[in-house]
């Protein structure tokens, strides 16, 4: 039985069930210090002086640095954006001259306990003259630093992206569509806080970290460049890790320091930071307003569409650069035709938190925008917000179809898609007919309850490459080494699935290692749904290779030609003979001659582009303004499924972070710029109360056809519409069509809007 | 240095001999005195519930309670639930069967926040084990998985002990 599309049980589960999990704050050194960092009060401010004599005085404590003391440090670089001129709105390890949010990073006290460092910390008194804060992204850019960089504005670049006509598609509309949309700040918040243990080795000047994700390899490479050191003189390891989501890619100022400074002062440094740095340090994400014109034709088709949009990314640009607004700008047609299409992205800093990317970037805001203009046209046109979807969506005999645009550097190109397919498939499903009569009669007897929905396309399997190297050991276990890294998202298991399936044999025999610098020499980590794409392809060639190398051992072995050998279920068997061998005899016999092994590389010029549909049930409660939402289903093709459990498993959770952002979730901040959430009760994460029971429609009807297994990546789809789904639901259950214009629905701007 | 106190802690049974300052949390004592770390700590400030151990059987968020506090009570924490010979206790089974975790940060606090409700009331409806499930913060799981985990596992502790 294939291995491919079974629900086994993850195998990385049992320490983690059991509180033998490694997580960063689990791991310690013999005489290591803290790190507890000192964090600016104030929005926006120069940096006078920084006074450390009281915190000194404080028992336990080694060293005290200001930026002054990290002078060598440079400034925290880019990871992958193509626009030039944002050099400048880097930010430092430590503040200089400026502090530009509330948690920006002043100093840092390292101590011999985490209490005496957080004492300390304390006591360092920040002198800083305080200059009103900008807030509105929307409003004109300000100076960014006005006395130090005089000139140079809170606008780093803007974005433009085009194709089609559209001046002939405004001539030739019928009506034209005007929409302004916000979506809220919101961000990852995964349930562990960030946190690092770095090491150094004297004898050979090597530092080691331990605690990184996602990124392992480009962070390595990134933090050698900064401290001066050659790349294999860095080590990033990592363990267990309490969920991605976007945030923990980054390189952070803390990153740096704690490698830096077990450099320095000769003793392991650790970090681990709370719950309120995390809310006010870590990137947040979303917080962008579009603004959109439609032309379109008296059936509703959408001829052209012009669009600007603003996203607020706070005090700095972090490692990220223009990704977000890269994505948000290329994707945004999502799976409609739209012939003429031009796109204009600003780039804006305020002083709130550096913002990065969230699950799903550029997309979940992007859906809202497009969603929203969807159920407008059919409005304005006086048509169902199925149809006027049919009517827009690109019809298969267009696939592949080029959207004449690039993002992250690889044109737009989607590559399999049957989508008008898909929403047939959903109505049937859910008996929409049924559903849409029953919804009627519940509104008719008073209750405010509504339907909504949202097309969206993801992207994942971001190239250039991955590769693994494959072993098996005499005892017939099959070891994996991978650059790709684990989020908490089950990749050991579906990596092993992939594997079994290629070489016919038990996925318990498969371990595969990932996130460990020192074991190999490239990867690219986790990010963007790319680890199943990639990584898992690189595994299948790999297989495949290793069957090569089995046969060729095998013929050598049997002493007959390589033709009359065969490969199946775990062994090498001569033809027409009971002469085979296993995998694990194969490995021993040739132990001497460097064993059985074989390594897989897999390079991709283009995503791949899973597609699918959210469709809500909500209920307004009249008395409180709340919106409750009373069931959810996804719909979604991922080309191939490896372990549906898993697949699900992403979906539901997924589905559970969107309704935080549509409903709950809202970095808000009051007119000095203090941040009014950072705690678990002021930033709302939803409970087992606000999540409704999720129905899920995985479907494997388009297959990728630029990668050896057809899958496209699975994590990301199930927030992408869910604030076009909700805010969709949420007009209809008030019957008042356009009326939610922004995100979080919060019970007084809801209250705002009906009243 | 700040002062101290000797405290004993009596965790899943064994008896540990500690110097904690009078401020030191339950979390950071088992955590950091106790050498058993798989009690985690999301939030500091009694809302994720990651921290949840078992005070006299009682769920406790132990980043609430004070170390000295829990001297003469008998605290369990997710590394007692398994035996000794490594089977699983039917809770952490039911989590691994209905893929109840995935990063597997918040599943310590779930898992003793449902073993200390099961043991009270075995008879738990699913809107009260609902009720329950939302104490605690998960944020990857959307908490359906847990839910299902929590069901099976009642059903059969419940068969358990009837039978
Ligand atoms: S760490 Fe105790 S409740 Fe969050
Ligand atoms: S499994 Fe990651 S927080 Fe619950």
């Amino acid at each position: 039985m294939s291995a491919i599309g079974r629900s086994i049980r993850r195998i990385e589960d049992r320490a983690l069930l059991t509180g033998n999990g490694r997580f960063a704050a689990d791991l310690n050194r013999e005489h290591q210090l803290h790190m507890r960092v000192v964090r600016s009060p104030v929005a926006f401010g120069r940096l006078v002086e920084v006074d450390a004599s009281d915190a000194a005085d404080v028992p336990g404590v080694e060293a005290i640095w200001t930026a002054a003391d990290i002078a060598e440090l440079p400034q925290i670089d880019f990871r992958m954006t193509k626009i030039t001129g944002m050099e400048p709105y880097r930010q430092w390890c430590l503040a200089k001259d400026y502090v530009r949010y509330v948690g920006e990073p002043v100093a840092v006290v390292f101590a011999n306990s985490p209490y005496a460092a957080e004492d300390a910390a304390e006591l360092v008194f920040c002198d800083i003259d305080e200059v009103d804060a900008h807030l509105e992204a929307t409003a004109e850019p300000v100076a960014f630093m006005p006395e130090t960089m005089p000139g140079l504005l809170t606008e780093p670049a803007v974005l433009h992206k085009s194709c089609g006509d559209l001046d002939a598609a405004f001539a030739e509309a019928a009506e034209v569509v005007e929409l302004e949309l916000k979506v809220g700040r919101h961000t990852g918040v995964p349930l562990e806080t960030r946190g690092a243990l770095a090491v150094h080795d004297a004898a050979t000047d090597t530092v080691t970290m331990y605690g990184a994700a996602k990124v392992p390899h480009y962070n390595r490479g990134a933090i050698a460049a900064m401290l001066g050191l050659a790349i294999d003189r860095v080590h990033l390891s990592e363990g267990h890790v309490g969920g991605g989501f976007g945030i923990r890619g980054e390189l952070y100022p803390e990153d740096v320091l704690t490698c830096h400074a077990a450099r320095r002062l000769g003793r392991p440094v650790k970090w681990i930071e709370d719950r309120k740095e995390h809310l006010m340090a870590a990137n947040h994400s979303r917080d962008q307003v579009y603004r959109m014109r439609a032309a379109i034709a008296p059936d509703g088709f959408l001829l052209g569409l012009d669009v600007t949009f603003i996203t607020d990314q706070g005090a700095y640009v972090r490692t990220h650069g223009a990704t977000v607004s890269d994505l948000s700008a290329a994707l945004l047609p999502g799976p409609y035709v739209i012939p003429a299409y031009r796109v204009a992205g600003h780039i804006r800093l305020t002083n709130k938190t550096p913002a990065g990317t969230y699950r799903a970037p550029g997309r979940y805001e992007s859906t809202f925008a497009r969603e929203r203009l969807m159920d407008a046209i059919a409005a304005r046109v006086g048509i169902d917000r199925l149809e006027v979807r049919r009517r827009n969506l690109i019809p298969e005999s267009r696939i592949p179809f080029d959207r004449g645009m690039d993002t992250l550097g690889t044109g737009v190109v989607y590559d399999s898609g049957r989508y008008h397919d898909l929403l047939a498939r959903l109505e049937a499903h859910v008996g929409w007919e049924e559903l849409a009569a029953s919804i009627a009669e519940r509104r008719a007897a008073g209750e405010m309850v509504g339907l909504g929905l949202g097309y969206f396309i993801e992207k994942s399997g971001l190239g250039p490459e991955d590769m693994v190297r494959m072993r098996v050991a005499p005892d017939g276990g099959i070891r994996i080494i991978t650059g790709a890294a684990s989020v908490g998202q089950g990749i050991e298991t579906a990596m092993a699935q992939i594997c079994a399936d290629s070489l016919g044999v038990d996925t318990a025999r498969i371990a595969i290692v990932h996130g460990q610098t020192s074991l190999i020499e490239k990867g690219m980590g986790a990010f963007a749904s790319r680890v199943t794409v990639m990584t898992g392809s690189a595994i299948k060639i790999a297989s495949e290779a290793l069957i090569e190398a089995a046969l060729d051992i095998g013929a050598k072995l049997f002493q007959v030609d390589r033709a009359s050998v065969a490969y199946k279920a775990g062994e090498v068997r001569v033809a027409s003979s009971d002469r085979a061998m296993s995998l694990a005899q194969l490995a021993s016999a040739w132990a001497e001659q460097g064993g059985l092994a074989a390594e897989g590389t897999f390079r991709s010029d283009h995503m791949t582009y899973p597609y699918g549909i959210h469709l809500a049930q909500v209920r307004i409660d009249p008395g409180t303004c709340d919106v409750l939402v009373e069931r959810y289903t996804v719909a979604y093709d991922i080309g191939r499924v490896i372990n549906p459990m898993l697949v699900e498993g992403q979906i539901v959770g997924a589905v559970a972070q969107g309704l935080g952002g549509a409903l709950y979730e809202n970095f808000e901040y009051d007119e000095a710029g203090q941040p009014l959430a950072t705690s678990f009760a002021d930033y709302l994460m939803p409970t087992a109360l606000e999540v409704p029971e999720v129905f899920t429609l995985v479907r494997e009807d388009a297959p990728s056809p630029i990668n050896p297994l057809g899958v496209k990546g699975a994590g990301e789809g199930g927030i992408t519409a869910v604030g076009a789904a909700i805010a969709s639901a949420v007009d209809d259950a008030a019957g008042r069509p356009g009326m939610v214009t922004r995100l979080p629905i919060t019970p007084d701007r809801l209250h705002a809007w009906l009243a | 240095m700040t002062e101290t106190r000797d405290i004993t802690l009596d965790v899943n049974g064994k008896r540990h001999a500690l110097s904690v300052e009078p401020r030191k949390n339950l979390a950071d004592a088992l955590r950091d005195d106790c050498g058993l770390t798989g009690t985690h700590v999301g939030c500091e400030h009694g809302v994720c519930g990651a921290c949840t151990v078992l005070v006299d059987g009682r769920a406790v968020r132990s980043c609430l309670m004070f170390a000295v506090q829990a001297e003469g009570t008998a605290i369990e924490t997710v590394e007692g639930l398994a035996s000794e010979d490594g089977e699983l206790h039917p809770l952490q089974q039911a989590f691994w069967d209905k893929h109840g975790l995935q990063c597997g940060f918040c599943t310590p606090g779930f898992l003793m926040l449902a073993v200390g409700a099961l043991r009270e009331n075995p008879e738990m409806t699913d809107v009260e084990i609902r009720e329950l499930v939302s104490s605690n913060l998960c944020r990857c799981t959307g908490y359906q998985n847990i839910l299902t985990a929590v069901r099976a596992a009642a059903d059969v502790m419940r068969a358990g002990t009837n039978g």
